[in-house]
This record gives structure tokens, sequence and C-alpha cells, in this order.
């Protein structure tokens, strides 16, 4: 599994860093970092929450 | 098995998302007036308004997911009647389906000024609401009034002068949005639009439109008459005054309908009937409050809720715990970022632990009593984020403050 973030439309609103704080993290530079960008299979759920809620559908998830 | 969704909007369709995630194999028929399906809505004040996205564009995932989820989709159909008892739930396509869940995902209509509706007289809360307007945009009116300086009048009045266009804003309350936020917001969202070349009137009621005969008979707007006896000439005039919940098809269902759907504390209506976005009220377990939310991600995560929640009681297993949520939006108007997380009230103190009103960068957070009811941001994404991650465990003020070092 990979996660791609557009940062075309990411805002870093930060919802993803709620539900998922260990691969997605907004830092003090207001911007979004990925901490992994192939998190294990045991966070597919979460991504999937991630993705549904970015509001900018900022968020794909590849394989 | 048989599940019924009513609404094929955001909460409706992510329910749908959520029951085959979950594994439910059974039928779900999801129907909604809308002769396709809606649009993400957030964009049509905004990008999609602006001309500057294509309308296709203003669709959400739960939207794009619609072909995997094998529904029952019946477009352009109203679910009509309900006997909560016995869950029969009767459709305009002449069907009466005896359902073993329903999720009421209805949403709400905007309301309108009472009387005629001249042509260039407009609301927003769809795609062919945004469509008209923006055509009229186009046009290049002389000047556009925006009656309601609420989040959605707000944004119009933003996106139209992003248009060039000339704006007056006419609010009946002496501050923006005085109802849910402290005076100084309110002072601060004034003081946004004004810089930005709004012309905002506060503390006017309106007393009706002014209306031209066109050539052939036809009506059209010319201006907004307030109370005080000042006329605002307008060639297109938008009306954002709130949205009404559309329960009325539900009157004599046995469902209590007090400020949209009743439900409990598991956003349940009744046995097997859940509810879920602008259309629920439910009591919140962090507020210890009756609230409805009408805000893109409440709709979201209410969604996926309620059909879990529905389904474990289809399933007969443990019922969720109450839904305890930190609503959270965000309003983006001129190069402003707008976002908060909470419910604060009007009469909450107001503290601004980083940057300032003037510089229109900020938070604010809101404290009533030991409490911290509520955060705001403008251009301040993270922190916003980061108080509402504490509120969701406590709504102590300390502990909120502590994100400020
Ligand atoms: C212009 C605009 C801009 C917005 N911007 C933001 C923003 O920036 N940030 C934010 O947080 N929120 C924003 N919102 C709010 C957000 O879009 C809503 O909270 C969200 O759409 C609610 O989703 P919903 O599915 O509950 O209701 P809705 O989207 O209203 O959908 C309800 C659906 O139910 C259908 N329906 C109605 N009656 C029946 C019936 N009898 N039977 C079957 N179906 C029925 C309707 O046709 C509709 O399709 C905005 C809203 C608008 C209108
Ligand atoms: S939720 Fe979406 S918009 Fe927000 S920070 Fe994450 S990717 Fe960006």
């Amino acid at each position: 599994m990979k996660i791609v973030v557009n940062y075309d439309l990411c805002e870093s609103n930060a919802i993803c860093m709620a539900v998922a704080p260990e691969v997605f993290e907004v830092r003090d530079d207001d911007f979004l970092y990925l901490l992994t960008d192939e998190p294990g299979e045991e966070l597919r759920d979460k991504m999937e929450e991630s993705a549904r809620r970015c509001p900018k559908q900022a968020i794909t998830i590849e394989g | 098995m048989t599940v019924v969704i009513a609404g094929a909007s955001l909460a409706g369709l992510t329910a749908a998302d959520t029951l085959r995630n979950e594994g439910y194999e059974g039928s779900i028929i999801v129907v909604d007036p809308s002769t396709e399906i809606p649009a993400d809505r957030p964009p049509l004040s905004k990008q999609v308004l602006a001309g500057e996205w294509p309308p296709e564009k203003a669709q959400h995932r739960a939207a794009a997911r619609v072909p995997d989820l094998d529904l029952d989709l019946r477009l352009g159909v109203a679910a009509t009647a309900l006997d909560a008892a016995s869950r029969s739930i009767s459709l305009s396509d002449g069907s009466l389906i005896s359902a073993d869940g329903i999720v009421l995902a209805m949403g709400a209509t905007a309301r309108r000024l009472p009387g005629d509706q001249p042509a260039g007289v407009h609301v927003l809360r769809t795609l062919d609401d945004c469509l008209s307007l923006r055509a009229e945009l186009e046009k290049m009116p002389a000047r556009v009034a925006v009656i309601g300086a609420g989040f959605i009048g707000a944004e119009v009045a933003a996106t139209c002068r992003g248009r060039g266009l000339e704006v007056t804003m006419i609010e009946a309350a002496p501050v923006p949005l005085g109802r849910v936020l402290p005076g100084d917001l309110g002072a601060f969202i004034t003081d946004l639009h004004r810089s930005h070349g709004v012309e905002v009137i506060l503390g006017v009621g309106v007393e009706g439109l002014e209306i031209t005969s066109e050539v052939g008979g036809s009506e059209h707007v010319s201006g907004v008459r307030l109370s005080d006896g000042r006329v605002v000439e307008a060639d297109v005039v938008v009306v954002g005054i709130g949205v009404v919940p559309n329960t009325a098809w539900l009157e004599g269902s046995g469902l209590r309908l007090e400020n949209g759907v009743s439900c409990d504390a598991t956003c349940s209506a009744a046995p097997g009937i859940v509810a879920a976005g602008d259309v629920a009220s439910w009591p919140n377990p962090l507020y210890g409050e009756v609230m409805r939310v009408e805000q893109w991600e409440n709709a979201v995560e209410q969604g996926e809720y309620a059909a879990r929640r529905l389904l474990a009681e289809i399933r007969h297993e443990e019922l969720p715990a109450p839904f305890a949520t930190i609503p959270w939006f965000w309003s983006d108007q001129y190069d402003r970022k707008i976002q908060m997380a909470g419910r604060p009230s009007a009469s909450d103190e107001v503290i601004i632990p980083e940057g300032s009103l003037e510089e229109h960068r900020f938070v604010a957070l809101f404290r009533r009593g030991d409490l911290c009811t509520a955060v705001l941001g403008v251009n301040r994404p993270r922190h916003v984020m980061q108080v509402r991650m504490k509120l969701t465990e406590s709504l102590d003020w300390q502990t909120a403050l502590s994100v400020f070092g």
C-alpha cells in the first residue's frame, strides 16, 4: 500500500493527522509531512478513514 | 436483508460505503429526489462559483465510490412517508419497502425570503443553484447584494469580490455570526470583508425586494429595501439566511422531530432507524448538549458512525459508544483559511494565544468557566487540530491552553 498526497490540493488542516498520527504530521511550518509513504497493511483502515475524511480529497491510496 | 438510505449526498453515501466496508452484503437502496448524485457542496461557494473548477470536479470521495458499492441507487425518487414502528417506507416511485434498517440523511434546504422570487434572487445549496448564480455573475452585474453574513454569505461575498464585482453584505444582527461567535470574532469577519472592499451593512433588517418589469412582462430584482428605508440597488441578490432540515415527509412517522430528526446519543431515532449529517440532532456527550451540525466533516463522521451503529443493531452485536465529536469545519474567504473546532457560544470569553485579529492571522480560544468550548484559527490550521485533539479527550481549559506552551 502506497500513500500519495496531492500537495496542490492539501490545505494542511491535519484532519489526517488526527486519524493517523503515525503516518501524517503537520509541522510547525504548517506543511504536511508523510512519516512513511508505505504504511503496513495493519494501517489500511486508518488510511481509508484519512482519505475519506480529507475535505480536499488530497489523499490517494495505491495498491 | 434490506437497508434503505434516504439521501445520496455526503452523509448518505458515506453510510453506504461504510456498510460495505464493514462487510454488509444485503441490499442497499439509496433514494434521492435529485436526478444526479449531488455535488460536493463546499466548492459551490468557492472554486466552482469562482469559475476556477469545472462543475464535475466538485465530487466527494463517497460519490466516486458508488460504482463499487453494489447499490440500488434510485435518483429522482424521494422518500415520501415512513412508519417508524414497522420500518415501512414509501417512495415517490410508488414502492413501499419494509426495511431492516433505515438511514435518514436528507440534509437541509436553503431558507428563502418570504414572498415572490423574482429572477436574480438566488440561494446556494445545490450545483444547479451554483451554476445559475454563476451564469449571472459572468454577466458582470453592477452590484451583488448578499443577505445574511453567515459562512455561506461571507464566502459568496468573497468569491464575488474575487470576480471583481461590487458587493454589499446585509446582516440583521449587529455583528456577523452573532448567534454563534462572540462579538470580537464577528468584528474580525466584518473587518476582513471591509478591507477587501465589501460594503457591510449591520443591524438592519430586510423589508423586501425592489422589482423591475422587463420587456415581455417578466420580473427581475433591482434592489433590496432595508428596514431603515434605504435601498441597496443590486441586479443579483444572494440569500444566505440558513437552512431548514428536510423532515417534512416524516410528520406522522412516529419519530420525534425537534430541530431535525431527534436521535439518542448513538444517532438512533427509533429501533433500526439512524440519522446522520445536517438532518440529525443528537445529544453530544462531550458537551452534554443536543446539537445539529451543518458541517462537512460531521456528515462524513456521523455517516460512518450511524452505519456502524445500525449494523451492530441488525447483527445483534454490542452497540458502539455514543457519538462523541468535536465538530470541525473550514471556511475559505479571500486568501484566509478559517477553521473552527468545537461549539462556542456568543457569551464565551475570547483569548488569543497566537497572532492577532489585526494581522488577520491568529488562533482564538473560547472560554466558559473552566472549559474551552472551541478554537478558531485563521491561517493557523495545525493549532486548531492540536486543540481539537485535546478537546476530544476533555474540554479542560488548561489542557487546551497547554498547546501554546
Ligand atoms: C455552498 C455550500 C458550501 C459549504 N461549505 C462548507 C465548508 O466550507 N465547510 C464545511 O464544513 N461545510 C460546508 N458546507 C456544509 C456541508 O456541505 C454540509 O454539511 C453537507 O453537505 C451535509 O451533508 P448531508 O449529506 O447531511 O446533506 P446534504 O448534502 O444536504 O444532502 C442531503 C440529500 O438528501 C436528499 N433528500 C432530501 N429530501 C429527501 C427525501 N425525502 N428522500 C430522499 N432524499 C432526500 C437531498 O436531495 C440531498 O441530496 C457547505 C454547504 C453549502 C451548501
Ligand atoms: S486531511 Fe487532506 S487537506 Fe488535511 S492535511 Fe491531510 S491531506 Fe492535507
